[in-house]
């Protein structure tokens, strides 16, 4: 009984020691990270031949113009003294004002990242709520016309362009069918009856009660959210069937199969349970895709979120907010990094 | 597993019983507000002191007004909008304004002498971008109290430096520059003597038709009527949506979810125009489409290859297909419309001519070269015609796509080979055009003033006493014919291929009625647009 005792408390002390550790390390991968990309993203931005000044003064401006406002932004002092006051500041959350909108940086994307993150997770849903059973299926189906159909999904979600299939996908269901609204998060004529309080439409018509524009809202979201949810399932369904096709082949499922256990019961509890470890880093990356990667569809579909933000800021040197916004997808990726981390120690007791 | 099909058709059928409920979607914009989808990513500012781009030059058209104004179907013809009438002294050098009695700002404030000295004086002083438009008549920020002054409750002077033409001076202080900011307005919400700069960045302080009422940068743009101006819009709204897309933009429109699509393709207008609920309008603007030629460019700099290269543009099929609706064929430095503005259009493709003319350069075999050119479509479509025919006589064009702000820093430090690029004229007055193509007063490499003859190296020699001569001919007639004269001198022997004028299109929906689209970007007016 004592020694028992005792191992538990050993365990216990073991568990925090390794939690702190594990923290720690969280902490110094982030800080490095960010680090890291800040100066990667720094750099290039000062070496590529662009002149932030002309963002700021315009083409016509006269010399004298242009000389103080190359000043004022602080461009007349060596690199390496611009990185130092741009870390510090950006240490303190402050990354600059953006020249486009003149709002802090932060500010500006506060204001648009809800948009990416509403867009980028009712994808993510869509794709996993569609992608995993699909996966599944073709599976345990292998070769059969389910399978073919999977491989074919998945293989269409990589080859076209999602530009390309948002252009179609607004053509026919908006254009042609009048199913769902257009490019735009929401209509015009609701657009001043909320007050932005999330900046989630979707959240904020809802709370407010005005369920005209949570209904105008959604069915602007339907179909780029679709079409972000299909890129998704192309992907997750792919892992899926893979990470399945190897479950299945394990002595345990046959084990189960021989001591008399369902189908139902051997695929779905069994094979699936352990096939969800992997799969939990494919959605996160899966995520983290969608919430940088949707430019395209936030050009076609209007949607004011960060990849356009990102995307504008570049093309008018507008680096403050360019630096600001690679900074943000950064955190995002090391943070959902961690959190499929931490799943994964969660549902796989190994890898504690 | 059986049954996959029924249910695959099951969830199916469910998705399309959830799509169709949303087809009561309504898609039809409010009969009191006009709605337009347009490209307006260049807005950096809301401050007419520091405007100088085109979308938002257009809003500050339509939000406030200022001393003068034109007839945009005549631009010749001055007039007066908050000036009643305005005396220039014998000696050419003090302009009198009288302001109409009863104006007031959209807040309310009355509108007086006060407001414009303040204006003035503030756009001088902030000495923003488009400040050098006021500057030019010997104003700086320490002088211009004395120069701009208030005479009367209604009454003002403003003092130039020299006897210039009075229709420079007139059509300057029409531009967005000269705008009449409300001072009380301002005043109060300025901030450490920053003379509601900041503040004005995204706010509103005019008299005009509409009050800009909301701006979320990239996304909308929204004017509402002015309570308190003279004559009511027949909207009560007018919204720009910023849609990058242009193929978002027609679908936008075909489905009446926008009334005007502002930035649509040739192909999709050549598309749009057949729907019969929709029309096209189209104005030319004072931009001109141009080839610029470095004179560091040992080979650019023979007169023989610069007039080579004017044989070797294919202008009336560049104008026909990749421009079609958006420009027509213009080769000199002035835009049609402006005083003095040659229409006469002497170049075409002639490939023998200018192989002819290579072979006395001691070039018959050709030469290579490199053009830098903003990565759009259609700039890309216009350098790769040109590289075609250009190949005709040998010369073998390299062209480098890249970024329009990168294209530009190359351009503004003399370090391209060929640019292609436009040019729009910043105010009315043909000074505007001259003064960039025309004149150059110093032509080293750290000059201080930089004309675009000077980003192309070009010692344009008498030409730039000719220009100065010019804005101070004070008889329209004789200052006409001297431009006309400039304008060969550059056609002839200049380091430009200018090859287009730029002209607007907008796709209407029917039921919109007095859209105007002007002869500049701020002239595009929507106050008396209606809709049935």
């Amino acid at each position: 009984m004592v020694s028992t005792a005792m191992s538990r408390g050993g365990e216990h002390a073991s568990a925090l020691r390794s939690f702190l550790k594990r923290a720690a390390q969280f902490v110094i991968v982030l800080a490095t990270t960010l680090l890291g990309l800040v100066a990667v993203t720094f750099f290039i931005g000062r070496v590529v031949p662009i002149d932030p000044v002309i963002a700021v003064v315009g083409d016509r401006a006269p010399p004298q113009v242009y000389e103080r406002v190359r000043k004022e932004m602080g461009l007349d002092k060596p690199l390496a003294e611009q990185f130092v006051i741009y870390v510090k500041k950006a240490a303190t959350g402050d990354f600059g004002n953006s020249v486009l909108t003149t709002n802090p940086v932060m500010t500006d994307i506060a204001r648009v990242f809800p948009a990416t993150l509403e867009l980028a997770t009712l994808g993510t849903i869509i794709g996993t709520l569609i992608g995993i059973p699909l996966g599944v299926l073709a599976a345990v189906r292998r070769g059969s016309l389910i399978d073919q159909i999977v491989r074919l999904l998945g293989l269409v979600g990589y080859s076209v362009p999602i530009f390309w299939l948002g252009l179609m996908g607004l053509l026919l269901f908006y254009a042609k069918l009048g199913w769902v609204a257009g490019p735009g998060r929401i209509d015009v004529t609701y657009s001043y009856l909320y007050t932005p309080v999330t900046g989630i439409v979707l959240l904020d018509t809802l709370m407010q009660g005005q369920m005209d524009a949570f209904w105008d809202a959604v069915s602007h979201i339907v179909l780029p959210a679709c079409l972000l949810g299909y890129f998704s399932l192309a992907y997750i369904s792919r892992m899926t069937r893979s990470f399945m096709l190897n479950e299945l082949a394990q002595e345990y499922v046959i084990a189960a199969r021989v001591k008399g256990l369902s189908e139902f019961r051997v695929i779905w509890r069994h094979a699936l349970r352990n096939a969800a470890v992997p799969l939990i880093t494919v959605i996160a990356l899966s995520y983290a895709n969608l919430l940088e990667g949707s430019v395209l569809t936030e050009t076609v579909f209007a949607w004011p979120g960060l990849g356009q933000y990102i995307t504008n800021s570049l093309q008018n040197a507008d680096m403050n907010a360019v630096l600001g916004g690679t900074i943000v997808i950064g955190t995002v990726f090391v943070l959902l990094n961690l959190v499929s981390d931490l799943l994964y120690r969660i549902l796989d007791p190994r890898t504690r | 597993m059986k049954h996959l099909p029924k249910k695959l058709l099951l969830s199916a059928a469910m998705v399309a019983a959830m799509a169709t409920s949303f087809s009561a979607v309504k898609a039809a914009t409010p009969p009191d507000t006009l709605v337009q989808a347009w490209q307006s990513d260049d807005i950096i500012s809301l401050d007419p002191a520091e405007v100088f781009e085109f979308s938002a030059s257009e809003i500050m058209g339509n939000t406030y007004e200022r001393l003068i104004q034109y007839d945009i179907t005549d631009v010749s013809k001055i007039s007066g909008q908050v000036a009643e009438s305005w005396t220039v002294s014998d000696d050419g050098k003090t302009y009198t304004f009288k302001i109409r009695p009863n104006k007031k700002f959209a807040s309310g404030n009355p509108l007086t002498a006060e407001d414009v000295v303040y204006s003035l004086q503030r756009a001088v002083i902030l000495d923003k971008s488009p400040a050098f438009i006021l500057g030019q008549f010997g104003l700086d920020k320490n002088n211009v109290k004395d120069k701009i002054k208030q005479t009367g409750p209604l009454e003002l002077t403003f003092e130039v430096d020299k006897p210039y033409a009075p229709t420079l001076v007139l059509y300057c202080l029409g531009n967005s520059v000269a705008s009449i900011v409300d001072k009380k307005l301002l005043t109060q919400n300025e901030k450490d003597g920053d003379w509601g700069y900041n503040w004005l960045k995204t706010h509103y302080a005019g008299s005009g038709p509409y009050i800009m009422r909301d701006w979320k940068a990239n996304e909308v743009l929204v004017l509402e009527r002015n309570p308190n101006y003279e004559q009511k819009t027949p909207l009560a709204r007018v919204i720009f949506r910023h849609i990058k897309e242009t193929a978002s933009q027609r679908l936008l429109l075909e489905k009446g979810d926008v009334d005007v699509a502002r930035n649509l393709n040739p192909e999709e207008i050549d598309a749009v125009a057949k729907n019969p609920d929709i029309k096209i309008q189209s104005a030319p603007k004072g931009t001109v489409y141009y080839l610029g030629l470095n004179q560091k460019n040992p080979n650019l700099a023979k007169p023989e290859v610069r007039q080579a290269l004017k044989y070797l543009v294919d202008y009336s099929a560049i104008a026909d297909t990749i421009m079609k609706y958006k420009g027509v064929v213009h080769q000199n430095f002035l835009p049609k419309g402006f005083l003095g503005a040659v229409t006469t259009n002497p170049y075409k493709l002639d490939v023998a001519k200018a192989k002819e003319l290579l072979a006395k350069a001691g070039l018959k075999d050709g030469f290579s070269v490199t053009m830098d050119t903003r990565s759009t479509a259609e700039i890309m479509g216009i350098a790769q015609a040109m590289q075609a025919t250009f190949a005709q006589a040998g010369i073998k064009l390299e062209i480098l796509p890249m970024d329009s702000k990168q294209a530009l820093t190359k351009y503004r430090a003399r370090q391209h080979d060929i640019y292609i690029g436009n040019w729009g004229s910043d105010y009315q007055d043909p000074n505007s055009n001259a003064d960039t193509f025309a004149a150059n007063d110093d032509n080293s490499d750290n000059a201080k003033a930089k004309p675009l003859a000077w980003r192309n190296a070009w010692d344009p020699g008498p030409l730039t006493a000719k220009t100065r001569a010019a804005v101070m001919e004070r008889d329209a007639e004789k200052r006409a014919q001297m431009y006309k004269e400039l304008q060969k001198a550059v056609l002839d022997d200049g380091p430009f291929v200018i090859f287009l004028q730029q002209t607007e299109v907008a796709a209407v929906r029917k039921n919109v009625h007095d859209f105007i689209l002007g002869p500049s970007f701020s002239d595009n007016d929507v106050s008396k647009t209606k809709k049935n």
